[in-house]
């Protein structure tokens, strides 16, 4: 009898979980008759079952709920929202009873004549039975049911493990018979042995899998219920619930999953009312979907609500002593976003009974971690949050990659590889800035961090020698790992590692390799954390892989700064390699210039109008320009924007190239070519270059001209400037010294007066490019 | 019934471990070192298909260094602690004895690495023993565990 019940139980929460989404698809379509017929056969199913097993009260309960809904069947009744309730109701207090029957504690004493009430039609008619539909419709159901048995899952995990062993087992034999190399037979019948090994593998890992739909069926019950008691009218759409996932993976992410939605509902979705006045339809969408890419399961959770205010969440993670107000100004937004997840902060206003109590997105981090898994958020304030889940497929299984250092072999998931290059190849560079590494690969520039001496092995291989391997952990971002020798890829089966060696960061379990020895698998997050690559840095190689994106677009994304005389600066973001903070002893007036010590580079330093009254800690932007490098101190990063390209150009060329308006406020564009080219000096000229004179004082040539003469390959220089000119170019009736002048050009403001020689038009475009060319060629 | 207990020598010491703990007596092969862990972890082995990560119990309790990788073979208890499975290294393994006592604690001072493993003294044939307590001897000096 006890059996019976267990199945009894079984079957009802089954139903109860996959009705949770079709009651509320019944209510949006009460005539949806698919939906209606699958309420009624679960009432009914537990009508049938509680007269054999005795549980009166549950009879009575379901025996109502389902007379009510045969009637909608048979059409005698249009169900309405009071029924959908009355409906939902029962259904609720079937559940809690048959979990404590579950429980053990049979059914409860209770009356539930009100539930039954409520069920009744009002003004209809009487109630007729139904019994011939309701006998075909159990008819039905039981041709419909797949075949399926129901399985512990601790046999499952035995077999899975088992299966585990075998590979293991078998890598072993593997190494056995390559060692002693045997009949032609045996290794055959080894071969075939393989693979039925891996087709078996594949086949129970595939038994451990469950379609994400479980987890997403109680989703639209959850947030009709959370909509509800918050005043909110939310819609859910879910998408991809057919995508599969390891059952220990679902049961890991069903509870951050839930308190994502809660927090996108309670926090993300206003309320009717203020959605009408943001200019947005009163039902907020929240959409969940997954779907699979690679080894990883993406699940993303966008809503359409108010987004993140990204400034409060800094407020009151520097008010809660989370992080460092110098900190907090240099935050980029997405650093802003990321706090979300940091321990107590919440920024909801009030602490509601759903969400805000400051606990849980730093646990929801947590156990996403956990399980190998990341958490991504990305918001814009007004139109909406989006977070994003990424985990593993499984657990158990990592295709790696095996590489060494001396003569320890370790192995890194093929998942965060992105590529391997060698140290030596043509496209690679390695440099060291200041004592970190730096890795320029086919232009793009990652932080590079040495094997050995991340694990503080003895470093016995110049750095040339080495590979690298560019690593972008799971929603990281890249960074070049260098290590001895790159050697094979293997499926290994991976186990966590004891605790003390968890405890290191760098490893994300053990296993045996091929040759029976054990080796450990790298987490290639805690890589980068242990070799100190810094999420700026980690930050900036990113940006560079998107620049390309950015310079098709119409805007331009600069760095907002305050400089050190307290003027609102932007600096192209481009030309910033990093941010470094040196002492004052650092810098220094050497060789006839202002110069700041970073780490083992002395580079000019800009931005600094009174040397003498520098104080504290001095923070210097790194500029690069592909070649040379060259600081520039500034007091603080105000924030990360864009300007389209509406600049009033400064009348006097200089450090600042002109003024723009950003975010509301004027702000000096800083002109990074006139700073390399003012601050490196003629030290650096090649003497190739061509050189052409501009006047200094001519707006229109600096602004115009200027870009075009460079364009054209030459160099621009001043009157002043003593380099020799190729080609000097003047304004109409100006008089020129003609010392060092090279070829004179005329600009004619009247298309007339222009000769076409030596005295062009100003907009003759054409001319001008002819006679710079000219001019070249005649030096060459 | 009493409690079994496996006499092992440790830095020249005889002591008592629960035999019932113990999974097997192994000799170590060649280890597979784990850089950055702490330093009584002497690091990985493999045993049967299965990962054991080494402790050297002479560091663990700062009294020396075991010299693992000399080529020669090892004696280990094999113990499974929260899953896991570590192998302690020992000098010698010298037999299976019944506790004649529950532990009581010595009163007399003992070593530092000696006093933070003790469960106390268990009577036994041989004379007292000191019951070393393997999870403290996994876990290895405080402070090291602090830092990693």
């Amino acid at each position: 009898m006890d059996d019976l019940i267990a199945d009894f139980v079984a079957e009802c929460r089954e139903m109860l979980d996959a009705l949770g989404g079709e009651i509320v698809a019944w209510e949006a379509s009460p005539d949806d008759r698919a939906r209606l017929d699958s309420i009624f056969r679960f009432v009914h199913t537990v009508k049938g079952n509680c007269g054999f097993f005795d549980f009166p009260r549950l009879e009575a309960l379901s025996h109502a709920a389902e007379d009510a809904l045969a009637d909608c069947r048979a059409g005698r009744r249009t169900p309405d929202s009071a029924l959908v309730s009355a409906v939902l109701a029962v259904i609720d207090r079937i559940g809690e009873m048959i979990a404590s029957i579950d429980a053990g504690e049979g059914v409860p004493d209770g009356d539930d004549s009100q539930l039954i009430e409520a069920l009744a039609p009002g003004a209809e008619g009487p109630v007729v039975q139904v019994a011939a539909t309701v006998a075909a419709d159990g008819a039905t159901k039981g041709g419909s049911t797949p075949r399926t048995i129901r399985l512990s899952v601790e046999l499952l995990d035995r077999v899975m493990s088992g299966v585990s062993d075998m590979v293991l087992a078998r890598n072993e034999l593997a190494r056995r018979l390559r060692e002693a190399p045997g009949e032609v037979a045996v290794d055959g019948a080894f071969e075939r042995l393989s693979g039925i090994i891996a087709e078996m593998r594949d086949a129970i890992t595939r038994t451990r899998m469950q379609r994400i739909e479980n987890l997403f069926v109680a989703l639209p019950r959850m947030v009709r219920d959370l909509s509800a008691e918050l005043g909110k009218q939310v819609l859910v759409d879910i998408d991809g619930g057919d995508v599969e996932l390891d059952r220990e993976m679902i049961e890991m992410i069903r509870d951050p999953l839930t308190h994502i939605i809660r927090n996108a509902v309670d926090h993300g979705i206003e309320s009717p009312a203020e959605r009408l006045k943001a200019g947005k339809r009163e039902i907020g969408l929240l959409a969940v979907s997954a779907r699979q890419s690679g080894n990883q399961i993406l699940i993303e959770i966008a809503d359409d609500g108010k987004g993140i205010d990204g400034s409060k969440l800094v407020e009151k993670a520097v008010a809660n002593g989370v992080i460092e107000r110098d900190a907090a100004q240099k935050m980029t937004r997405g650093e802003q976003l990321a706090l979300i997840f940091e321990a107590g902060l919440s920024t909801a206003q009030a602490v509601t009974a759903i969400s805000g109590r400051g606990v849980g997105m730093d646990v929801v981090r947590s156990n996403v971690e956990r399980i190998g898994g990341v958490v991504e958020v990305d918001s814009k304030p007004g139109t909406g949050t989006r977070m994003t889940l990424r985990v593993p497929l499984t657990l158990t299984i990592i295709p790696a990659l095996t590489v060494s250092i001396g003569t320890q072999h370790f192995a890194i998931p093929r998942s965060a590889i992105e590529e391997i290059v060698r140290a030596n190849g043509s496209s690679v560079t390695l440099e060291t800035i200041g004592g970190a590494g730096v890795a320029t690969i086919r232009g793009r520039r990652v932080p590079e961090v040495a094997l050995a001496d991340v694990l503080g092995l003895p470093n016995q291989m110049a750095d040339e020698d080495r590979t690298l391997v560019v690593l972008r952990p799971a929603g990281g971002d890249v960074y070049a790992l260098a290590v001895d020798k790159i050697h094979d890829h293997e499926e290994l089966v991976v186990k966590p590692a004891a605790p003390a060696v968890m405890a290191t960061g760098l490893y994300a379990g053990t296993t045996l390799a091929d040759d029976g020895s054990p080796i450990l698998l790298f987490d290639p997050a805690g890589l980068a954390q242990v070799g100190g690559v810094r999420l700026e840095a980690i930050e900036r190689g990113g940006r560079g892989v998107d620049a390309p994106v950015v310079a098709n677009s119409n805007e331009v994304p600069v760095l907002l700064f305050r400089g050190l005389d307290g003027a609102r600066r932007a600096l192209r973001l481009g030309v910033v390699d990093r941010i470094e903070e040196v002492e004052p002893a650092a810098i220094r007036k050497t060789a006839g210039q202002l110069r700041v010590q970073l780490g083992e580079a002395i580079l000019p330093l800009a931005g600094v109008d009174k040397p003498k009254n520098l104080e504290g800690k001095i923070r210097v932007f790194r500029l690069n320009d592909g070649c040379h490098e060259l600081g520039y101190a500034f007091r603080e990063v105000i924030d990360l924007m864009t300007v389209d390209r509406d600049v009033i150009p400064a009348d006097v060329p200089g450090a600042i190239s002109g003024v723009t308006l950003i975010d509301g406020e004027p702000a000096e564009l800083i002109d990074a070519h006139w700073l390399f080219a003012e601050y490196l000096g003629a030290s650096v000229r090649s003497q190739a270059q061509l050189v052409c004179r501009l006047p200094e004082n001519d707006a229109w040539m600096q602004n115009m001209l200027r870009p075009i003469v460079e364009a054209a390959g030459y160099l621009v220089i001043g009157e002043q400037d003593e380099l020799a000119a190729d080609v000097t170019i003047v304004s109409q009736g100006k008089s020129i010294e003609a010392e060092q002048a090279g070829r004179i050009l005329r600009l004619e403001t009247d298309p007339d007066a222009a000769n076409g020689e030596d005295s062009i038009y100003r907009y003759d475009r054409a001319g001008l490019l002819m006679a710079l060319k000219a001019s070249s060629a005649g030096r060459r | 019934m009493n409690e079994l207990l496996l006499i092992v020598s440790i830095a020249g010491s005889r002591v008592a471990l629960p035999a019932a703990a113990v999974e097997s007596v192994v000799e170590l092969e060649a280890l597979i070192p784990v850089p950055r862990a702490p330093s009584h972890l002497a690091g990985l082995s493999a045993l049967r298909s299965r990962v054991l990560t080494v402790i050297d119990c002479q560091r663990s309790l700062e009294l020396g260094t075991t010299e693992l990788n000399d080529g020669e073979l090892h004696e280990a208890a094999v113990v499974e602690l929260d899953g896991h499975h570590y192998a302690l290294t020992v000098d010698a393994v010298e037999d299976v004895v019944e506790a004649l006592s529950d532990p009581v604690p010595i009163r007399a001072a003992m070593g530092d690495g000696w006093e933070r493993v003790s469960k106390g003294m268990v009577e036994t044939e041989e004379g007292p023993l000191l019951l070393v307590d393997i999870a403290a001897l996994v876990a290895g000096p405080n402070t090291e565990a602090r830092a990693a």
